[in-house]
């Protein structure tokens, strides 16, 4: 078989098979199939009630549209068919989610309910700054808290994500660099194990990417690294801790020889749970960071966003940030929105208005919750969380790296495998079967065959117990030979592996109507 | 700590396991130098009763657009949401769940991103739609991008009626990606202009209906040009309820069209999160930006949805990435799909001529306040010229409880319009405020 390297499941392998008992209709017991909305007939339908209109449209003769060919559900039709939806997929709040660098933690509804209060949810972007003291008074003391746990005297706050917000930490370098006669550094230096948004976002910005080997240890090598800096580098982007889970312990070397150079020091922040309020990365050298509140700061993930990316910057870096950015005034807050005047050296516009406040409602909420006491108990169980996992079944799988103790996540390769005729994809599948969602796969890809685990604070010994018996029992079925149970799997989960394969090949991207197809 | 269950007799057990004295030795690896041995400089735990206090308080320093008259487009709407869509967003499964990475277990999250596609797609009349983008502006920017992956030139216009921001934005991300970006002068009805600038180095002309000024334009001849020079046609649109009463950018020849989604299932939020829109023509699909979900068979032949196309993302392309979006706004796009759901075809119709209608009664109260309104063709957004600066008329109006539109010069300092007000009208927009809205424009001209 041929193993994509990045996570996903590949073309289904042997036969289907059946599970037995089947019912008369074809659906599982509660577990129903469910048609597309395109299936359900609502084509003149709707599930709205609205009053008439007044008037036509006959001001717009010529540029109006005869028909919406869409169709439309009544309201517990609608209820019905997404409820039955939901139910065909995993959640943090059904089991651990041990997703390694996505910190899949619990998500308070306090915060979902603070952010639907009308004085954030309900405030227009462009309202008269008068009228929305309110939410100009959150972002500023959510600034204050980002600035304080990072140690960095500024902050971004208008990036929508993680990868928006590390193009706006290099949009701010390359600012800096062009405004002190330096535009001319053309190269970023990137770890081999660094998420894939580095070296995409460099590039995009139009530097060209260098890749720093990795020590033995699962570190940057110092080595390489030094031979690979000088006046042409612009940056290097670093994740801290890093992929493999580690805390890169010759940090302030790597920064104090990033800035010998007159390079800057940009920290991927997605992994800033394991350290928060424990360690500050303004105290390590960085200039820059992204941190994503849908991580750390625990606003939810949305089955694939909205997230958020603020960007920490420091003194020489905050000069560049982009419009807008909250200020105090003699009338209360105010918006800076235009890189004008005493702004002019702002690098420009990240996003249409001033970032995703929904997610600065919930993510302050969080911090507010639990203070600079329980942040830094998240970093401690966090770390402690991984740790345990890692021990407990370091007897069993293989640690990519044994020595030493690991920050927030545990991470394994599949040396432990060899010879099973189970790959890594196979035994994250039959984690399924067993009520869990598979672990990050084949991620970071200096290890190989890796398995990244990361439990989050939010775990409960009992449940990492749970986990940690489940994978146990899975371990000692692969290596006993019981493979048909890994090469099937899932057998238990709404649908058997994918075929993505024809998916790409053929891409049947909407939904059309019989007659089209044929 | 409510969020964290270890107790402390639990992380001692769990300690030992690992063989660790204390936790101190599982950060061993962080320099002494940068070990923080006493807690930050802010405030402790507090408990929800406290937190829900401090946020209550925050929320009612501000005035909501829906306490009273209202008049703030240009970009962002208040519409009516049902119930329904905020309950089920809310839903652990949808709620709490990662992007789809694993299908057999987020059925949930891809079949419905697999009917977003296909809404989006039928409202923009294009064939196929991503599964949505940060939000309109980005997806702007991403669309001049795309533009120049598919033709290989640098060059694209953008026309004086796209929204600043949106042209901003659109300056920041594709200039630094290396592009060369050509903002015309702002202007009401300005659309046509982007034709004369059009020439065998343009990628792409950007032309957003209505306008930023509210104008409605059949972009027709606009893509004619575009196509017969060899470049693309993008089509904004910050007001997607628009869908349901105006020609659809596809029908008028846009290869790509671009929208903010907030409009349909949304709140407002102070601008974001929002849910991007992003549509094109079959042969420009594999250069598309963004997450795509496609439709497949599992191991047992049974229908299903995955994430597909991946090869374009940079998770998997890393220093080959076509773009720099590597998430979506999944949760806003599940609103989104809900909410069309509800209204369907005819509901969406019917809501945007309510809209249309709402505006034609804000036109005829402006203009019997003596405001010059300046925006030929609408929708649900005029612009009007005010005598002096809009930005204090609207100072002035505040003082009477009213909110009445976006000075133009927020958005765009250097214009030289600072006379222009814009206002629009939705569904949500009662006869009574535009009445006194009226009143209070006739009390200050007098």
């Amino acid at each position: 078989m041929t193993m994509q390297n990045i996570g996903r499941p590949t073309r289904p392998e042997g036969e289907a098979e059946t599970t037995g008992f089947q019912s008369l209709t074809g659906g599982r017991g509660l577990l129903q199939d469910e048609p597309l909305i395109f299936e359900l007939g609502g084509w003149t339908k709707t599930g709205v009630d609205l009053p008439a209109a007044a008037e036509d449209a006959s001001d717009l003769a010529g540029l109006t549209r005869s028909d919406v060919p869409l169709p439309g559900l009544s309201e517990p039709e609608t209820m019905r068919h997404y409820v039955r939806l939901s139910q065909k997929n995993h959640a943090i709040d059904l089991a651990l989610y041990p997703l390694g660098s996505c910190t899949m933690k619990h998500n308070p509804r306090l915060n979902e309910k603070a952010a639907r209060m009308a004085g954030f949810a309900d405030l227009h972007p462009l309202a008269p700054i008068a009228t929305t003291q309110g939410a100009l008074e959150l972002m500023d003391r959510l600034a204050h808290w980002l600035k304080t746990l990072t140690g960095m005297p500024a902050v971004a706050l208008s990036p929508k994500a993680g990868a928006h917000g590390e193009l706006c930490g290099l949009l701010c370098i390359k600012a800096a660099h062009e405004a002190a006669g330096q535009g001319h550094r053309r190269t970023v230096l990137v770890p081999t194990s660094a998420h894939g948004t580095n070296p995409a976002t460099a590039a995009f910005v139009g530097y060209t990417v260098q890749e720093i080997a990795q020590t033995d240890d699962g570190r940057v090598d110092l080595a390489d690294l030094e031979s690979k800096l000088g006046p042409d580098v612009a940056a290097i982007m670093v994740t801290n801790p890093n992929t493999c889970g580690l805390f890169e312990r010759d940090v302030i070397e790597i920064a104090r020889l990033t800035h010998a150079v007159g390079a800057y020091f940009y920290c991927d922040g997605a992994n800033f749970n394991a350290i928060v309020g424990r360690v500050r990365p303004g105290d390590l050298g960085v200039d820059a960071m992204h941190i994503n509140l849908h991580k750390t700061f625990s606003t939810p993930h949305g089955g694939g966003g909205p997230g958020a990316g603020p960007v920490v910057l420091s003194e020489a870096l905050a000069p560049f940030a982009p419009a807008p950015w909250v200020v105090s005034g003699p009338g209360g807050l105010t918006l800076v929105e235009e890189a004008i005047d005493e702004a002019a050296s702002a690098f420009g516009r990240m996003s249409a208005f001033h970032g995703q406040m929904g997610m600065f409602v919930r993510a302050y909420a969080y911090m507010r919750s639990h203070g600079a006491d329980g942040l830094r108990q998240v970093a401690e169980d966090a770390v402690l969380n991984a740790n345990y996992i890692k021990a407990r079944l370091s007897d069993v799988m293989t640690p990519a790296f044994p020595d030493g103790p690991c920050m927030h996540e545990a991470l394994f390769d599949d040396a432990w495998l060899e010879g099973a005729g189970v790959t890594t994809l196979d035994f994250a599948k039959a984690m399924i079967d067993e009520g869990f969602h598979p672990m990050t796969m084949y991620f970071p890809l200096v290890v190989h065959g890796a398995m990244l685990i990361e439990p989050t604070e939010t775990e409960s010994k009992r449940e990492l117990d749970r986990f940690c018996d489940a994978l146990r029992a899975l371990a000692a079925k692969a290596k006993l030979g019981d493979v048909e149970r890994f090469k099937g799997a899932p057998h238990l989960a709404p649908l058997r592996r994918l075929d993505e394969t024809l998916a790409a090949r053929k891409p049947k991207l909407t939904w059309k109507p019989e007659a089209e197809l044929a | 700590m409510r969020y964290l269950p270890l107790t402390p007799d639990d992380r001692a057990e769990m300690l030992g396991v690992i063989g660790a004295p204390d936790i101190d030795a599982l950060f061993a690896d962080v320099p002494a130098a940068a070990r923080k041995a006493d807690l930050f400089d802010l405030p402790l735990h507090a408990g929800e009763l406290e937190v829900e206090r401090e946020l209550s308080a925050l929320s009612a320093m501000s005035r909501p657009a829906g306490a009273g008259p209202f008049f703030c487009g240009a970009g962002a709407y208040k519409h009516h949401v049902p119930a329904t869509v905020d309950h089920v967003i809310q839903r652990s499964e949808f709620l709490t769940s990662y992007t789809p990475y694993q299908p057999e277990i987020a059925q949930g999250t891809l079949q419905v991103l697999f009917e977003f596609q296909t809404q989006v797609a039928a409202l923009t009349g294009l064939d196929v739609a991503n599964a949505s983008m940060y939000d309109g502006s980005t997806a702007c920017a991403e669309a001049v991008m795309m533009a120049q992956r598919v033709t290989r030139r640098e060059k694209a216009i953008l026309s004086g009626g796209l929204h600043p921001h949106y042209a901003a934005v659109t300056q920041t991300i594709a200039h630094a990606e290396g592009m060369h970006i050509v903002r015309q002068k702002a202007a009401i009805d300005a659309e046509a202009a982007v034709i004369d600038a059009i020439d065998a180095e343009t990628a792409c002309v950007v032309v957003q209906t209505p306008n930023v000024f509210g104008v409605v334009t059949d972009v027709t001849k606009i893509a004619e040009a575009a196509h017969a020079a060899g470049a693309l046609l993008i089509v904004v649109t910050t007001e997607a309820v628009s869908f349901g009463l105006l020609k659809s950018p596809g029908e008028m020849g846009a290869d790509i069209a671009v929208a903010e989604g907030q409009s349909i299932g949304n709140a407002l939020n102070y601008g974001g999160p929002y849910v991007g829109l992003f549509a094109v023509r079959e042969k420009l699909v594999r250069n598309m930006p963004g997450r795509l979900c496609g439709e497949t068979v599992d191991a047992e032949g049974r229908r299903g949805y995955v994430l597909t196309l991946s090869t374009r993302e940079q998770h998997i392309r890393r220093e080959k990435a076509t773009s720099n979006i590597c998430t979506n706004s999944g949760l806003c796009a599940l609103a989104f799909t809900i909410h069309m759901t509800l209204l369907g075809g005819t509901g969406l119709q019917q809501l945007a001529r309510i809209n249309h209608a709402r505006a034609r009664e804000l036109k005829a109260a402006v203009q019997a306040a003596g405001l010059e309104v300046l925006t030929p063709r609408f929708f649900n957004e005029i612009a009007v010229r005010v005598k002096g600066s809009a930005a204090k008329l609207v100072d002035d109006l505040l003082a009477d409880g009213i909110v009445a539109g976006v000075p133009y010069s927020r958005l765009d300092p250097h214009a030289g319009l600072d006379d222009v007000l814009l206002l629009c009208a939705t569904e949500t927009t009662p006869t009574e405020d535009i009445a006194a809205l009226k009143s209070a424009l006739i009390a200050k001209a007098a």
